[in-house]
Parts: structure tokens; C-alpha cells; sequence
């Protein structure tokens, strides 16, 4: 267990260092969260890269994502999607009810809106994962804190080009 | 031992071509890119068995009267070629086998290069040096 806390470590201060340097008086919180989601990208297709090495050929998209939610999450988050939904026209719904990179924040509405940039680099990562599986996507991702409890919802819709 | 090797990226361009410098290199080009079509053909034939689509490995693509080209693709859609000598018989199908396994690890340690852009010509020197131990030693 003891690799999962250097990462989230690391990932937090990668966080603090873009927002700290990004230009003087300017939050310009859309770039930031685009340079976070564009590592993400390129970590996340070296990682495929890595993890298919041994792996049978895809057959279709659902294939990919069956492996996405499984061996990919277990690998960077140590557990599975707790849900996958689709529509079967090219939307997925992965939810994680206790993402590891938001379980250290509090459970309550305090952080809500310092949640997106917490997602960004995990949007990039399965995007970049998808993009060198051949797969076009869009991912957005969701936070809704329920108020009691503590587990983290959060919900990536991925609409396929 | 492999008379040329050839790392094709998924747009079907070359990432990476290696030949024996003293043969004709655009031969082989003109080689790899013919084999291309028939990877395609193998990635996407339909009403094969199912044990036959979930290999990486792609087999003896075509033989010519000189040489054999073998096809690999991986999961990201990168095919590797490697065309062998036709007289060298005693190269069997599990050598060639470690030999695209070699080419696939040594590739993905060139993917997770920070400093490597996918999409570019490999540059990498560890990549080359896996490379030439798998050519027929030059002279």
C-alpha cells in the first residue's frame, strides 16, 4: 500500500505548483486545469502502453472499458469502478464512490468547488488512455459530496466521436 | 536474425525502419508497406475464430522468394515487421516470437520516455542497440 501515498502526494503538489505559477492576479483556472488534464493525457497513454503489453487484442469498446474500469483503475488507484453505465451509443458513466485522490479532502460541501481541479488529471489520464486504444473521447467528470457520509462520488461521461 | 525491422505507427506511418546497410534499403521499405495491407487484413477478418483475433502475435505475413515477413501488432494499433532472410530455415516460429516480445517491451519503454512524443521517429539509443541484436551482424 505504501506506493499510493507518494502518488497522491506528488499529485497534489504538482496541483499547488501549476496554480502558484500560473500568471500574476490571472486565476485563469481554465488553462490550469488544461495543462493538468494535458499530463494527464500523456502519462495516461504510456500507462496503457505499459498494462496491454501481455493482454489479448480488444474486440470492441465495451471490451476497453471492462478493462479501463478494472485492471486500469486497479493499477493507478489500487480498486476497481465501483459502477459502469452505458447507453450503448457511446456514453459511459464510470463511478468511483471513493476516489482516492478526494478521500483525503472533507466530506462536506466545503471543497465542492475546489473539487474539479482534483479530476483534471485523472480526466487526461483516461483520455490519453483511450486516445492510444484508437479511441476519440470526451471525458468530463463529476463530484456530488453526499453530506454524511464518506464516500466521494464521482461520475466521468465519455461521449465517443 | 532479422534482415530488416520496421516499427509502423498507428496512422500506418513508419516510427521506425531499420535495414541492412548493405543491401537496397528502399526494397525493404517498398516491402513493409506492401505487408501493411495484409496486417489489416489479418487485424480485421471477421468470422475467424475467436482464439485467432485475441493473439498479438500476427504470423508469416507473406513469403517471397527471398524473404519471410513475420507481423506483430500491439493493443495500441503499432505494428512491427520483421522481414527475414528466406535461406535461414532454422529460425522457428517461438524465436521469432521473442523476438517481437523484446521489440514490444523495448517500445514501451520508448512510449513511457517522458521525452518521447508519440507520433515522432524513435530516437531512442537502448531501442537501437535492442534493434541490432536482433540484425544479421553486418559483413
Amino acid at each position: 500500500m505504501a506506493d499510493e501515498a507518494p502518488f497522491q502526494f506528488l499529485h497534489n503538489e504538482v496541483l499547488q505548483y501549476i496554480y502558484k505559477s500560473a500568471e500574476n492576479g490571472e486565476t485563469d483556472n481554465g488553462r490550469n486545469i488544461a495543462k493538468l488534464e494535458n499530463m494527464g493525457f500523456r502519462v495516461g497513454q504510456g500507462l496503457m502502453e505499459r498494462l496491454t503489453k501481455d493482454t489479448a487484442r480488444f474486440k470492441d469498446e465495451l471490451d476497453i472499458m471492462k478493462f479501463v474500469c478494472k485492471d486500469f483503475w486497479t493499477c493507478v488507484f489500487k480498486k476497481q469502478i465501483d459502477n459502469l453505465r452505458t447507453n450503448h451509443q457511446g456514453i459511459y458513466v464510470l463511478q468511483d464512490n471513493k476516489f482516492r485522490l478526494l478521500s483525503q479532502l472533507s466530506a462536506g460541501k466545503q471543497y465542492l468547488e475546489q473539487a474539479p481541479k482534483y479530476l483534471a488529471f485523472t480526466c487526461g489520464l483516461v483520455r490519453g488512455a483511450l486516445s492510444n486504444l484508437g479511441v476519440k473521447s470526451i471525458v468530463t467528470a463529476e463530484v456530488s459530496v453526499m453530506p454524511a457520509c464518506v464516500s466521494d462520488h464521482k461520475m466521468i461521461r465519455k461521449i465517443f466521436s | 536474425m532479422a534482415v530488416c525491422i520496421a516499427v509502423i505507427a498507428k496512422e500506418n506511418y513508419p516510427l521506425y525502419i531499420r535495414s541492412l546497410p548493405t543491401q537496397n534499403e528502399l526494397k525493404f521499405h517498398y516491402t513493409v508497406h506492401t505487408s501493411l495491407d495484409v496486417v489489416e487484413e489479418k487485424i480485421s477478418a471477421v468470422g475467424k475464430s475467436v482464439g485467432d483475433q485475441r493473439e498479438l502475435y500476427l504470423g508469416l505475413l507473406y513469403p517471397t522468394e527471398d524473404y519471410k515477413v513475420y507481423g506483430y501488432v500491439t493493443n495500441s494499433k503499432v505494428k512491427f515487421v520483421i522481414v527475414v532472410d528466406s535461406s535461414n530455415t532454422s529460425l522457428r516460429d517461438n524465436e521469432i516470437r521473442s523476438m517481437f516480445r523484446k521489440l514490444h517491451n523495448s517500445f514501451t519503454d520508448v512510449m513511457c520516455n517522458p521525452f518521447h512524443n508519440p507520433g515522432d521517429t524513435i530516437q531512442s539509443k537502448t531501442f537501437d542497440g535492442i534493434v541490432s541484436g536482433m540484425m544479421v551482424p553486418p559483413g
